[in-house]
């Protein structure tokens, strides 16, 4: 695992390096026009933290039912980077709704979903924090439920006839411009690519948690 | 022999009603609660004028609804750590997800007296017709409380041990169940329109069906590892 | 009743069905208004803060884990 880290870590700055660098030359949106640019990204950072969910999800049912410490490192650490990248969603969303819509906040079915979704992961990172012993299995469980209400954030916007872009959009992207397909592509695998070096990061910071509570254990004998 | 699931469940379910019709005390002070938190609210939505804000009615229920339910929910496993009854009921030789359905039974129908008081009265205060469809009115106030009872049932049992179950709870429980509540509403507040919009409530009907039967099947399954130590 | 109804067509006609030249309005729609580059910029550059703001509380962390297990090592060293 750790042998990939450097690689990895190459290759993924080197295209968010390259990113800025295609967006710039992208072609305009025919009504959005410069503002529509944010969409690479704010695309890109919802696939990552749909892939921090899932794998939050994951680890929580399996730290749950085998009891593995390590999948409850993975568990924490992917609900912290739900956050982040949610929070860079909702942001990035705002910036874009100010001047395509007009309004800085919309409740429209999407950003209502992807709001809780946020909200539930902070719950789990409160629950482990002030949840006293005994908060792993409490975040746990706020992990899978989490994870299950995702579901209905995908389709909450073809349910709701909203003010959002549909689905159809990125559906139907590959065959009306080739090029905005590509580009979105590419940043969302550099996106995927950081999610899973911020997951290693951030779990080496678990590793050592936990070796630093042998220490203290072996300490007192 | 270890009794069924079901007759775990009903004999759980006896007990709590059992404990309640004696001294009434949680669906008092929850219907009590609800009655409160409406006054509150007509404040916030009530006009100059005396006239409520459209379809206020709808949201006002159902935020009645799941505050008094938070309420509930914490007061009847307050009841059960104070008397360390919740750990006896899980040494007992009965399969533990049945435990959680004779709890979560209790709770709906705790809820469920509680919506029967408060549904009229908020019609009344707020000339709502909400019984212009009885039916799906039933059916959204039923489903809608399954939904949130399911997972505010497991949150609560689950946080009996935490120090912090108290402020815990609601900051778990309130964004897992966003789903519930805005479906709860919509398919309200779709019913208040003139005429009522049918398809736009069966709609939301479904989705809380949906939600229901995700829910209590996650619950019933990881009940068991999350109240083992 | 038929004069109503011949001055109701006669109404009707005189809107212009499509404009054929320009058609002038007073200010700018919200939206036009609203300048694009500053909120472009201010995402992507959001973003970038973001990044190293949350490697910079890992790092940190890691950090402080690592010296309490320096201080740890080191008075289990004095203890023998």
């Amino acid at each position: 695992m750790k042998k990939i880290f450097v690689p990895l870590a190459i290759v993924t700055g080197a295209m968010f390096v390259a990113a800025p660098i295609m967006i710039g030359m992208a072609d305009y949106e025919s009504t959005m026009l410069l503002v529509q640019k944010i969409f690479y990204f704010h695309f890109a950072t919802w696939m990552a933290m749909t892939l921090a969910i899932a794998v939050c999800g994951v680890a929580s049912l399996v730290y749950l039912f085998k009891a593995s410490k390590v999948a409850e490192w993975y568990a924490t650490s992917a609900a912290e980077l739900v956050v982040v990248f949610s929070l860079f969603g909702l942001f990035s969303g705002s910036l874009w709704g100010r001047k395509a819509w007009g309004v800085w906040w919309q409740w429209d079915a999407r950003v209502t979903m992807a709001t809780m979704l946020c909200l539930i992961f902070l719950g789990y990172l409160i629950v482990r924090k002030y949840g006293g012993p005994g908060s792993e299995k409490l975040a746990a469980a706020m992990g899978i439920f989490g994870a299950a209400t995702s579901p209905f954030v995908y389709k909450s916007v073809d349910w709701w006839r909203t003010i959002h872009p549909q689905t159809t959009v990125m559906r139907t992207l590959g065959d009306k411009w080739p090029g905005a397909w590509r580009l979105v592509i590419f940043c969302t695998f550099a996106f995927l690519f950081l999610t899973v070096l911020l997951l290693f990061a951030r779990v080496h910071l678990e590793a050592l948690r936990s070796k630093l509570d042998d220490m203290y254990l072996a300490a007192e004998d | 022999m270890t009794p069924g699931f079901l007759k775990v469940a009903l004999l759980v379910l006896r007990k709590d009603l059992a404990i309640e019709a004696r001294s009434r005390e949680i669906v008092y002070t929850t219907l009590f609660f609800a009655v409160a938190c409406v006054m509150i609210f007509s404040f916030a939505f009530v006009k100059e004028e005396g006239v409520p804000v459209d379809n206020a009615a709808a949201g006002i229920l159902w935020i009645a609804v799941a505050f008094s339910g938070t309420l509930a929910l914490g007061r009847t496993f307050e009841r059960e750590r104070y008397s360390e009854t919740l750990r006896a009921l899980l040494l007992a030789p009965a399969a533990r997800p049945a435990v959680y359905a004779g709890k979560l039974l209790g709770m709906i129908l705790m809820m469920a007296a509680t919506e029967v008081i408060l549904t009229p009265m908020v019609a009344f205060f707020f000339h709502a017709p909400f019984f212009a469809r009885p039916l799906l009115l039933v059916a959204l106030l039923g489903l809608g409380t399954i939904g949130f009872a399911a997972v505010g049932t497991l949150f609560a049992a689950m946080l009996v041990r935490t120090r912090t179950r108290d402020v815990l709870l609601p900051i778990l429980l309130y964004p897992v169940t966003i789903p519930v509540i805005i479906a709860g509403v919509r398919g309200t507040a779709a019913l208040l329109q003139s005429p009522p919009e049918e398809p736009v409530a069966t709609l939301w009907i479904g989705l809380l069906t949906a939600f229901d039967v995700v829910f209590i099947t996650l619950a019933l399954w990881t009940f068991e590892p999350l109240m083992t130590e | 009743m038929i004069a109503v109804v011949l001055n109701l067509m006669f109404a009707l006609q005189q809107q212009p069905t499509i404009p054929e030249g320009f058609v002038p309005v007073t200010g700018a729609p919200v939206t036009e208004q609203i300048p694009a580059a500053p909120l472009v910029i201010g995402a992507y550059a959001f973003f970038l803060l973001l990044m190293v703001f949350y490697l910079w509380t890992i790092w940190r962390r890691i950090g402080k884990v690592e010296s309490e297990m320096q201080a740890l090592e080191r008075r289990q060293g004095e203890k023998r």
